[in-house]
C-alpha cells in the first residue's frame, strides 16, 4: 500500500467537492496567516498542488500535553484537515490507535522508509541527568530516542516552551536536567514555537507554513518563526493606550480593573514578551489573558518561571520602542529583569501620555454624564 | 505457561506509562503498573509567593488543565483563612464544568472510542442502514446517508493513501471488536465531529481565563471582572457567549455521547463483568453550590466506600494525618526510616532512590521497585478514584438526580447497579455525570447571571492578598475532584514563602505499584483476570487501562534528586 501515489492538496479539495476557487482562497488564506504577501499566494497554490502528505512523527518527552490539546483546539485549519488530509501523523503518543510494540513499530517503520524526508516533532524537554532516566519509553531513555529520530529528520519543530527552552521543570533547581531539544541537537534545522501552550492556531499555521513551501519560516535570532514571535505582547495589546496614559489597574476587581486598564502594575509580562497572544489571540480569537483581567505571565519567553514573582511588577526597561526586535533587545531585557533595579521609564509616547490620559478621562467623564442623565 | 507481555508506550493517555502483565491460559494472571517521567515539581515550588503556585501545579496536566489550579488556589485560601466571593466561586464552577465537559468528550471519542470501534470495518458499512440506526438512537442533525457515505469516503480514500498516520498498525480485525460496520461508522463519523466540538466548550476558559489550555486563576477570586457597562469587563455579550457554549454542549452531549455510548455498550455487555479491579472508593467531593467550606453541598459528595458497600459512606478528611497515606515500598523513592513506613504527605519524606534496570531495558524488576508514582492509601485501603467513585459515593449519599440518571441507563442496558463495578461501568459513568455536569453548568450560569441582577458583581476578596497581612507560618489542604478523581494540594507557608507543597492526584491512586503488603492499586487490581484474545494485540489491556483515563504526568512528581529529605509538618 505504501507504493502508491500520495494524493496532493489539490487533489483532495476536488475531492472534497471544492472548486478551484475555493482552493485558491485556501491558500490564500494560509499565506496572509503566516504573513506572506499576495504576490506569493500562486507559490502557495502551486506547492499545495503538488505535495504529497509528508510524514509527521510527534514525540513527548518531559511535558504535560498542553501542546497537543492546544494543538486540537487549532480552528484554522482545524486539526482533523491537518492530520487526515494534509499530513501523516505517523507517530504520536496522545492520539494514535496502536500502543506499545506495534506503536514502536509504526514509528521505526516511518523513520526508515522516509529517512531524510520525515518532519520530528517534540513536545517535551529531555532529562539529561543520571543517564537520561527519569523519562523512558519502551526501556529507552528520550535522550536516546530523540538523537535517533533526528538522525533521520528533515527539520525539528520544538512545541511549546519545554522543548524550546526547557520551561518548568527547567525551573531551579531543574532537578532532572530538563534540557531543550536545541542543545542536543545541533546540526538540524529547526523551529521553536514557545509558549505554555503556544496557541493553536500559531502550531496549525507554523506547519502550513512547512507544507507550503517545502522550508521552515523565516526565525528570528532565537529560533521562533517571524510571523508569530516578532513583536510584543505589550506592543500589539488593545489596552497600550491606557499604559501610555498611566492607567493602571492597581487591585484586583478594582473600577481600572473594570474598565481595562493597564495590568503593567499586577505584574503583566507584556513588556517583555514576544507573542502572538495580542494580535491572533486564543482559542479562535476569542480572548487572551490580558483582554480577560489577568496580566500575561510571560509563558514563550526563557525562564519565565525564575523571573517571578508573577504579580511584583517589571522594573522597567530603558528605550526601546515597538520597532526593536527581540533580537536587538532581549540581552537588555534578560539583564534588566533579573536586576530589576531601573526606574519606571517609558519610551515610547511618553509626550503624548498626557493627551491621551486626558482625552481617555473626558471620554470616561461624558460617557458618565449619559448615564447619569438617563 | 505464563507469557510476559509488555506494553509500553500505552497511547492516547496523557503521560509516560508501561504495563507489564503476565498471561497464563488466555487470561492476565498478574500485572504491574509504572510511571516512567518524572519532572520534580514540589522541589521547584519550594521558597516561591504562594500566589503564584497555581501557575506551576496548572503545568502538572494540560490535559487536564485548570483543576490543579482550582485545588492550588484552594489549598492557599485555606491556609490563609480568606473565601472568595460567591461569583467567584460560581466562575471556577462554570470552568470546572467546561473542563469536564471537554475532557470527558475528549477521552471517549478520541482516547477511548478506538478501543471498541473498529476504524477499517466501517468501510464495509452501508450508509442507508448507517442513517437508520442513527436516527432510531437519536434527533443529531447530521444523519443523512450522503452524510455519513461522505465521511466513509473520506477515510477509504484515507486508507487507499498507504498513509494510515494514527490509524497505522493498530488491532483492526481483532476478535474483540464485537461492532457492526454501521456503528462503527457511527463512532468515525463522530470521532471527527467531536475534534471538533471540543474546541468550542473550552472557550468557556477563554473568556474567564484569558485562554485554555492551562487558564488564568487568582487567589481570593477570580481575575475577570464582572461589569454590564463596560466592554472590557464580562459584559452580556461575553455571558451570552458563554450561555451559547453551554446549550451547544448540552446538545453534544445528549445527542451525540450519551446516544453513541449506549449504543456501543449494548454490544460490549461482557464489559460489564471485566474489570472490576478494587472494591473501595474515593471522593473529595466538588462544585460547591453554597461555597466550598460547606461539603454537604457540594454536587459530587465527599466520601469514601469500602467493600462495595454502598449504604454506608465514610467521612473523608483532608487534614487528618492518619487518612491519607504514602508508601513508597515500591516506588523509586527511599523513606529514612524504612521503606515499611506509610507516611502522611504533611510528614512526608522524598529521597529519590532510583534501583531499576539501566536502560535500554527489557523487563523492570517487579519484585523491587518499579514506578516513580508512591503508592497512597486511605486508612491503609487501596482505593479506586473517578467518575465511578464519584457516582457510587453519590447514590449512596441518595443524591436523586445522580441515581436517576444511573437507573435510566442501566435500565436500558437492562444491567444491575453491580455492573457499575466494571470496566464498562467506569466508562459508561463518565459519560453520565458528562450529562449531569452539562446540566449543572447551566443552573451555575443561571445563579451567576440573578447575582449579577442583584447588583453582586465583586469577583475578588483582597483582604489577604497583601502578603504582609499573613501570618508568619500557615497551612492549607485544597481538596478537588478532576476529571480522572480525587485531587489534592497540600501547603505550608512560612514568612511569605512556600516552605513545601504536596500533591496527591487522581492517578497516583490509580495507577500506583503495590503497597508494602503487596495489595494492588487500582489499575493492577483490575486487569487480574481479563481475557486475552491473543496476547501479542493487547487491545484488551488498553480496555481497562483506558477507562481510567490514565494521566501520568501528575502522578509523577516527587522526587528530590540531591537525596534530601522533605520533612512536612502536620496540619494544625
Amino acid at each position: 500500500m505504501q507504493e502508491k501515489p500520495q494524493q496532493t492538496y489539490w487533489e483532495k479539495f476536488r475531492e472534497h467537492g471544492y472548486s478551484r476557487r475555493d482552493f485558491l482562497k485556501f491558500c490564500a488564506y494560509i499565506s496572509a496567516a503566516v504573513g506572506i504577501q499576495s504576490t506569493g499566494i500562486p507559490q502557495v497554490a502551486r506547492a499545495l498542488e503538488k505535495k504529497p502528505r509528508p510524514p509527521v512523527v510527534w514525540f513527548h518527552f518531559q511535558e504535560c500535553t498542553c501542546c497537543s490539546e492546544s494543538f486540537i483546539r487549532s480552528s484554522h485549519p482545524m486539526v482533523d484537515d491537518i492530520v487526515l488530509d494534509r499530513i501523516s501523523l505517523d507517530y504520536t503518543e496522545t492520539l494514535q490507535a496502536a500502543a506499545g510494540h506495534q506503536a514502536e513499530e509504526a514509528l521505526h517503520d516511518t523513520m526508515k522508509k522516509n529517512y531524510g524526508e520525515y518532519i520530528m516533532t517534540v513536545e517535551g524537554s529531555v532529562p539529561t541527568k543520571d543517564g537520561g532516566i527519569y523519562c523512558t519509553i519502551g526501556g529507552r531513555t528520550a535522550l536516546d530516542i530523540v538523537k535517533e529520530a533526528a538522525e533521520g529528520a528533515k527539520a525539528i519543530i520544538c512545541w511549546g516552551s519545554c522543548a524550546s527552552n526547557g520551561c518548568i521543570q527547567a525551573a531551579n533547581p531543574n532537578p532532572t536536567g530538563a534540557t531543550p531539544i536545541h542543545k542536543i541537537i545541533t546540526n538540524k534545522p529547526l523551529i521553536k514555537v514557545p509558549g505554555c501552550p503556544p496557541i493553536g492556531e500559531v502550531m496549525a499555521g507554523v506547519i502550513v507554513y512547512v507544507l507550503a513551501f517545502g522550508r521552515l519560516p523565516q526565525l528570528d535570532g532565537l529560533g521562533r518563526p517571524k510571523a508569530f514571535y516578532a513583536k510584543r505582547v505589550h506592543d500589539s495589546c488593545y489596552r497600550r493606550p491606557f499604559y501610555d496614559a498611566g492607567l493602571f489597574v492597581e487591585s484586583w476587581d478594582d473600577e481600572s480593573a473594570k474598565r481595562g486598564h493597564c495590568l503593567y502594575k499586577m505584574g503583566c509580562r507584556g513588556p517583555v514578551t514576544y507573542n502572538a497572544c495580542g494580535i491572533t489571540r486564543w482559542n479562535d480569537g476569542v480572548s487572551y489573558p490580558i483582554q480577560s483581567g489577568h496580566g500575561c505571565i510571560g509563558c514563550s519567553e526563557e525562564s519565565f518561571w525564575d523571573n517571578g514573582p508573577f504579580y511584583r511588577h517589571l522594573a522597567s526597561f530603558p528605550g526601546f520602542g515597538i520597532e526593536t526586535t527581540a533580537d536587538k533587545i532581549g540581552t537588555v531585557v534578560g539583564a534588566v529583569t533579573v536586576g530589576g533595579m531601573a526606574a519606571h521609564a517609558i519610551s515610547t509616547n511618553i509626550r503624548k501620555r498626557k493627551l491621551i490620559k486626558d482625552k481617555i478621562e473626558e471620554n470616561n467623564q461624558k460617557a458618565d454624564k449619559e448615564e447619569g442623565g438617563k | 505457561m505464563a507469557k510476559r507481555i509488555v506494553v509500553d508506550p500505552i497511547t492516547r493517555i496523557e503521560g509516560h506509562l508501561r504495563i507489564e502483565a503476565e498471561v497464563k491460559n488466555g487470561k492476565i494472571a498478574d500485572a504491574y503498573s509504572s510511571g516512567t517521567m518524572v519532572r520534580g515539581f514540589e522541589i521547584i515550588l519550594k521558597g516561591r509567593d504562594p500566589r503564584d503556585a497555581w501557575a506551576f501545579t496548572e503545568r502538572a496536566c494540560g490535559v487536564c488543565t485548570t483543576v490543579h489550579a482550582l485545588a492550588s488556589v484552594r489549598c492557599v485560601e485555606n491556609a490563609l483563612g480568606v473565601a472568595v466571593p460567591p461569583n467567584a466561586e460560581l466562575i471556577r464552577n462554570l470552568m470546572f464544568c467546561a473542563q469536564y465537559l471537554q475532557d470527558h468528550v475528549v477521552h471517549f471519542y478520541h482516547l477511548h472510542a478506538l478501543d471498541w470501534v473498529d476504524v477499517v470495518s466501517s468501510l464495509k458499512a452501508n450508509p442507508t442502514e448507517t442513517a437508520r440506526i442513527a436516527q432510531s438512537i437519536s434527533n443529531w442533525p447530521k444523519s443523512s446517508p450522503k452524510y455519513f457515505s461522505d465521511v466513509q469516503n473520506r477515510i477509504k480514500t484515507f486508507v487507499e493513501s498507504g498513509q494510515l498516520g494514527i490509524f497505522a498498525n493498530a488491532y483492526w480485525g481483532h476478535p474483540a471488536y464485537k461492532l457492526p460496520p454501521e456503528v462503527n461508522l457511527i463512532g468515525v463519523a463522530h470521532y471527527l465531529e467531536a475534534l471538533d466540538w471540543q474546541k468550542e466548550i473550552v472557550k468557556v476558559h477563554t473568556i474567564f481565563g484569558g485562554k485554555n489550555p492551562h487558564p488564568n486563576y487568582l487567589v481570593g477570586g477570580a481575575p475577570c471582572s464582572l461589569d454590564q457597562d463596560d466592554s472590557s469587563a464580562i459584559n452580556a455579550e461575553r455571558l451570552a457567549f458563554v450561555g451559547t457554549l453551554i446549550d451547544q454542549a448540552l446538545e453534544f452531549v445528549e445527542q451525540v455521547y450519551i446516544p453513541d455510548l449506549m449504543a456501543i455498550a449494548s454490544f460490549y455487555k461482557d464489559w460489564f463483568s471485566i474489570g472490576g479491579g478494587l472494591k473501595n472508593y474515593l471522593v473529595y467531593g466538588d462544585l460547591p453550590v453554597s461555597g466550598y467550606n460547606d461539603p454537604s453541598n457540594f454536587k459530587f459528595p465527599r466520601g469514601a466506600i469500602l467493600n462495595r458497600n454502598l449504604n454506608e459512606i465514610h467521612e473523608v478528611k483532608g487534614d487528618d494525618p492518619d487518612q491519607v497515606r504514602e508508601y513508597v515500598t515500591h516506588s523509586w523513592y527511599k523513606y529514612q526510616n524504612g521503606d515499611d513506613k506509610a507516611l502522611h504527605p504533611w510528614v512526608g519524606e522524598t529521597e529519590f532512590n532510583y534501583t531499576g534496570p539501566k536502560p535500554p531495558y527489557e523487563n523492570l524488576n517487579v519484585d523491587g521497585k518499579y514506578s516513580w508514582l508512591k503508592t497512597p492509601r486511605w486508612k491503609d485501603n487501596p482505593m479506586e478514584v473517578g467518575p465511578l467513585a464519584r457516582l457510587l459515593v453519590a447514590y449512596g449519599s441518595g443524591r436523586d438526580d445522580v441515581k436517576e440518571v444511573i437507573t435510566e441507563a442501566l435500565g436500558k442496558l437492562n444491567a444491575p447497579v453491580t455492573a457499575l463495578f466494571s470496566t464498562l461501568g467506569r466508562t459508561a459513568a463518565r459519560g453520565l455525570e458528562t450529562r449531569l455536569v452539562a446540566h449543572w453548568m447551566k443552573e451555575f450560569y443561571g445563579m451567576l447571571l440573578s447575582n449579577i441582577k442583584n447588583g453582586d458583581t465583586r469577583t475578588f476578596n483582597k483582604e489577604k492578598w497583601e502578603p504582609k497581612t499573613w501570618t508568619t507560618e500557615a497551612k492549607g489542604v485544597g481538596l478537588s475532584e478532576a476529571p480522572r478523581g480525587a485531587l489534592a494540594h497540600w501547603i505550608v507557608i512560612k514568612d511569605e514563602k512556600i516552605e513545601n507543597y504536596q500533591l496527591v492526584v487522581p492517578s497516583t491512586w490509580n495507577a500506583s505499584p503495590r503497597d508494602l503488603n503487596g495489595n494492588q492499586s487500582a489499575y493492577e487490581a483490575s486487569l487480574m483476570e481479563t481475557p486475552m484474545a491473543n496476547a501479542d494485540q493487547p487491545l484488551e489491556i488498553l480496555r481497562t487501562i483506558h477507562s481510567f483515563d490514565p494521566c501520568i504526568a501528575c502522578a509523577v512528581h516527587l522526587y528530590d534528586p540531591k537525596g534530601k529529605h522533605i520533612n512536612q509538618v502536620s496540619i494544625s
